[in-house]
């Protein structure tokens, strides 16, 4: 039931994301300022929004499950949170190695965006020690719900305070929807972007898809196990 | 629904004004962690910055004490079963635990304020007053709107001691910084407000939006 569309979806990515890489390497100017090293923010940037993105993703469909009970919404929306978490700790770093590179620190305190989004990333650990610590499936979905919409409200709510408390000490180079960018570094972001987003719904369906497999089969496992010992009788 | 919430309240109060558990061990904790300061940063008398950093993380770690005591009674003597067999709304137990915290976060406060002026401030309190106690309160509405959600969503995990502030404290960083950068001002030596009101719009904001959003999915968590 998952795996509907998965192949095109698939096949889609691996085009995006190959394009993606031939337009930072073969396309995209080299940043008068930062030369090279600024090629990461093609990685760092698109993957920082697709993680934001997925955290209140995963916050509308734990909105979804309470709202219908049905447990698969929980499923998705840990999944989703699972995948953003990963993606993280990708942003993390890579963001760090970019800090280094272009302000010569390893950690920037003064960078709203860092910060913040170190702020979500550490609230974000908790999910997976409150979710493994309730054993009653169904009261695990629904406080994990109940989290993921906390913290995916969360998000914003904090870029605003942290930009806040920063806000008149750094001035912004890049405006966050990308308006300063010059066109061909802007083409090539926006693909990126989008090779980072199919690549995370790609992802995301096939972890769906195995989990739905690995339940299925399961549930055949027990059924037969239930059945071999009457036909022994 | 606001008459079973003070009914509620009523209990939690008398049985804080009978045990003395969560306020003394609070006050004294941020006794505890002033002294901690003292040596940790090797300063007689703080102001500006570091006064205000200092008063604000040490009335949060206090609170976290609070949080995680929050629902003891429910959990250990079997409170909850009580409490959702009675045809009641499940936000009068939400608002009457964010009442409880309320109270006993500004009864931590007129201790440890006071003493955090006695103690550690060099410049004096009294002509920050009147902004300070409009911050705390603002600042304190938060804290037990988080702090009363929090405490329910840890309170069924197993490591519960260890969930409640690890959840709470990421939660109450924009509070931090809104109370942070308000109280700064006040406690430089030439004290007088600054942006006040851009922080306690935040504050306000942070305010709204988690009590509005504990009172909507805090049903869920007693749904049994």
């Amino acid at each position: 039931m998952y795996s509907k569309g998965l192949k095109p979806l698939a096949i889609a990515t691996v085009l995006t994301t190959a394009g993606a890489l031939a337009l930072v390497f073969f396309y995209a100017p080299l940043d008068a300022d930062q030369g090279f090293v600024q090629k990461i923010f093609y990685v760092h940037v698109p993957m920082a929004i697709v993680a934001l993105g997925g955290f209140v993703a995963g916050g509308i469909m734990a909105i979804k499950h309470l709202r219908s009970g049905d447990p698969s919404w929980d499923l998705r929306s840990y999944v989703a949170i699972h995948q953003s978490i990963i993606l993280g700790v990708g942003v993390l770093i890579t963001g760090s190695i970019w800090a280094r590179a272009s302000w010569g620190h390893w950690w920037v305190w003064d960078e709203p965006v860092l910060v913040s989004f170190l702020v979500v990333f550490l609230l974000y650990c908790v999910y997976y020690p409150l979710r493994f610590s309730i054993e009653d499936p169904d009261r695990q979905a629904r406080y994990s719900s109940v989290f993921a919409i906390t913290a995916g409200a969360f998000v914003p709510l904090n870029f605003v305070a942290v930009r806040l408390a920063e806000a008149y000490t750094h001035p912004r180079v890049l405006s966050q929807t990308g308006g300063s960018l010059p066109g061909e570094m802007r083409l090539t972001f926006l693909v990126s972007l989008l090779a980072m987003g199919l690549l995370f719904v790609t992802l995301w369906k096939l972890e769906l898809t195995s989990k739905h497999a690995s339940a299925q089969l399961r549930r055949l496992k027990r059924r037969l196990a239930d059945r071999r010992p009457a036909a022994v009788a | 629904m606001i008459r079973t919430a003070a009914t509620i309240l009523r209990k939690d109060l008398r049985i804080e004004l009978r045990v003395r558990e969560s306020v003394p061990a609070m006050t004294l904790f941020t006794v505890t962690v002033y002294v901690l300061f003292h040596f940790g940063l090797d300063r007689d008398s703080l102001d500006g910055e570091l006064a205000s950093g200092v008063l604000w993380v040490t009335l949060l770690l206090a609170s976290v004490i609070g949080v995680s005591r929050l629902y003891a009674a429910e959990r250990e003597q079997g409170g909850v079963d009580g409490l959702l067999l009675a045809p009641i709304d499940r936000t009068a137990l939400f608002l009457a635990k964010a009442g409880a915290l309320l109270l006993f976060l500004v009864a931590v406060e007129i201790v440890a304020v006071p003493a955090f002026g006695l103690l550690l401030l060099g410049p004096g309190l009294g002509g920050a007053l009147p902004e300070l106690v409009v911050i705390l309160a603002l600042g304190n509405v938060g804290v037990a709107a988080v702090g009363a959600l929090v405490g329910a969503l840890a309170a069924e995990t197993r490591a519960r001691e260890l969930t409640a502030p690890l959840l709470l404290l990421p939660l109450l960083v924009p509070l931090l910084i809104s109370c942070a950068q308000a109280t700064e001002p006040l406690l430089r030596p030439d004290q007088g407000p600054e942006d006040l009101g851009r922080w306690l719009g935040l504050l306000t904001l942070y305010d709204v939006v988690f009590v509005l959003l504990s009172v909507a999915v805090f049903d869920y968590l007693l749904e049994d």
